[in-house]
């Protein structure tokens, strides 16, 4: 019996050991004090949020999740990086995917602040089931181009010269929304196109070019921003080009809504459109 | 569920049970055998439950009266053919290679053994997008060999079907590996000393001693194999491609249905568990039972 008894208290022991040593020994009973008023400021935050918007900072705190198109990769991280620095006690955690796969999860009851969706299509899949805060908004513009090799080696210039029968040409696949923004695009300015492969998400598309496999994919102009040097983009004319305008709202049960409306503030100011103007967006 | 607890159990306490009566000092611990049995029980439950629900769940969002429409929807149709049609062809070649390469590392005296076993297993753990990429670098137009190889042959990889075979192969076949040579290990080798010292060539002892003894391991290494091959697709997705009827097997077209008509991929989906596990309880009854 003692034996039985001894164990456990020795754990508990331990375990309080531990505790004590990784809080830095003496203070032992502060650091449970000092974790208390930050589990309740979520709590009095909401509460008290007028207050602090009359402070004029409007600071927000936490964690605030975002599902954003995989287009918005690299540019939604430097979003965060400046957001962060005017919001230190605020975390952005980014769940990047195609559009159509954020919006199931979100539908499935993914735990997200904030949906960046690449087209109208998928955004009104998570609104028709009453789960954004507000009216979906369009934060930014993107356009198409044809990712090519390095030095344009087939002397790519406009849509109707991917019809060639000996280049290897990749698209998105229509279910995605570079994949039907493109099929507009070709059946706009007529042209017929055997492409080799139909990618799930616009990021294969390019990396198929980068990867010398295809010698040409329709893709975002912002794609081609943050791409390798192996590759170089083709600009559609305008006339041919569709424009993809990108909407985001925040979510009805998202955890974080302060979060959430101040990164979609953030997103359609000034310094926000600015970031995702070098990124190769189109600002609105 | 009532069929399995007690067979389990009938095997667990049945073999602690000859030894038992040699050494009296584990008697103290009899009393505790029936606990662990349902701590066991519990834990398998757990387990099962695990594949069940998530397998209830995607049936019970499955809209049952459309399955016959779907089911013979071209794109359904395409895609099962085109699997069916990559799995079996990546089976085939995971034997015709793999039971070699079994017999290589159960039986040679091969130099960096678990170096070369590792190589053979890694597909095994590598991310299959990532073994697509390492695909591309080797067999793609610019890669180590597919250059040469489209030079010299005209055959091209990436983008078609046989590049979706090879996909499959190179993920699914170690599961095949990996069996037969834990069959070969077990096998009892006098057996082929006896069929050597009266006569018999090797060829003969491979296919009269030799086999018959690992057919069940080659039976559940090919059951895997296929299995894996069937679901196979993130090297598919990035070596091969994606396009209907050529590389659009049945998990990539129910990855794109997701975004388009979910029901159609629940649907999708549902065949392709249908498939395997008529497949996989077949094989298992054929060459697994007791």
């Amino acid at each position: 019996m003692r034996t039985r008894l001894a164990v456990p208290l020795l754990l508990l022991a331990l375990l309080a050991g531990a505790c004590s040593i990784e809080d830095g020994g003496p203070p032992a009973a502060e650091p449970p004090v000092a974790e208390r008023p930050d589990e309740q400021t979520p709590g009095a935050a909401t509460e008290a949020s007028p207050g602090s918007d009359a402070v004029g900072d409007g600071l927000v705190e936490g964690e605030i999740v975002v599902q954003a198109a995989a287009s918005l990769t690299d540019a939604f991280a430097d979003v965060a990086e400046a957001f962060s620095a005017d919001h230190p006690d605020a975390t952005v955690v980014y769940n990047f995917a195609g559009s159509q796969a954020l919006a199931t999860q979100i539908v499935e009851g993914a735990p997200a602040d904030v949906f960046a969706s690449a087209n109208f299509t998928q955004m009104d899949v998570v609104a028709e089931n009453g789960l954004v805060v507000d009216e979906p908004e369009v934060f930014v513009n993107n356009q198409l181009a044809v990712a090519v090799e390095a030095g344009n080696p087939f002397g790519i210039s406009s849509l109707a010269d991917l019809a060639d029968p000996e280049l290897v040409l990749v698209l998105a696949a229509p279910d995605v929304p570079a994949g039907s923004f493109a099929a507009e695009a070709l059946e706009g300015a007529g042209v017929e196109v055997t492409p080799a492969s139909l990618e799930v998400d616009v990021r294969s598309v390019l990396s198929k070019v980068e990867l010398g496999e295809a010698d040409a994919g329709i893709v975002y102009t912002s794609d081609l921003v943050t791409a390798s040097d192996a590759v170089e983009g083709v600009v559609i004319p305008e006339a041919e080009n569709v424009v993809a305008a990108y909407p985001i709202a925040a979510l009805d049960e998202g955890p974080n809504p302060e979060g959430a409306a101040a990164f979609i503030d953030f997103v359609l100011s000034a310094e926000g459109q600015a970031i995702l103007g070098e990124c190769g967006f189109v600002g609105v | 569920m009532p069929d399995t607890a007690p067979a389990a159990a009938g095997i667990t306490s049945a073999d602690p049970g000859p030894p038992r009566p040699a050494q009296g000092g584990v008697a103290s611990s009899r009393p505790r055998l029936p606990s662990a049995h349902v701590v066991l029980t519990c834990l398998a439950v757990l387990a099962l439950a695990l594949f069940l629900v998530p397998l209830v769940g995607l049936v019970a969002r499955t809209p049952l009266t459309r399955i016959p429409e779907l089911i013979v929807s071209p794109a359904v149709v395409q895609a099962t053919r085109l699997s069916v049609v990559t799995s079996l062809a990546a089976l085939a070649i995971s034997t015709v290679l793999g039971v070699p390469l079994a017999w290589f590392f159960a039986r040679r005296d091969v130099p960096f053994a678990n170096l070369l076993r590792a190589i053979a297993v890694l597909p095994m753990v590598l991310p299959p997008v990532v073994g697509g990429v390492a695909l591309l670098l080797a067999f793609g137009r610019r890669g180590l060999l597919g250059g040469p190889l489209e030079q010299v042959t005209g055959v091209r990889l990436p983008f078609t079907t046989a590049g979706a075979v090879m996909a499959a192969t190179f993920v699914a076949m170690p599961f095949l590996v990996v069996t037969v040579e834990a069959g070969l290990r077990q096998a009892d080798q006098r057996l082929e000393d006896a069929a050597s010292t009266l006569g018999a060539s090797r060829w003969t002892i491979y296919r009269r001693i030799t086999l018959p003894q690992i057919a069940p391991s080659l039976g559940a290494g090919m059951a895997l194999c296929w299995a894996r091959a069937l679901g196979e697709f993130g090297a598919t997705i990035t070596f091969a491609g994606n396009f209907p009827g050529r590389t659009q097997t049945m998990p990539l077209a129910v990855y794109l249905l997701l975004e388009s008509d979910a029901q159609a991929a629940y649907v999708l989906s549902l065949l392709l568990l249908a498939i395997s596990v008529a497949v996989l309880v077949l094989l298992r009854g054929r060459y697994l039972s007791p």
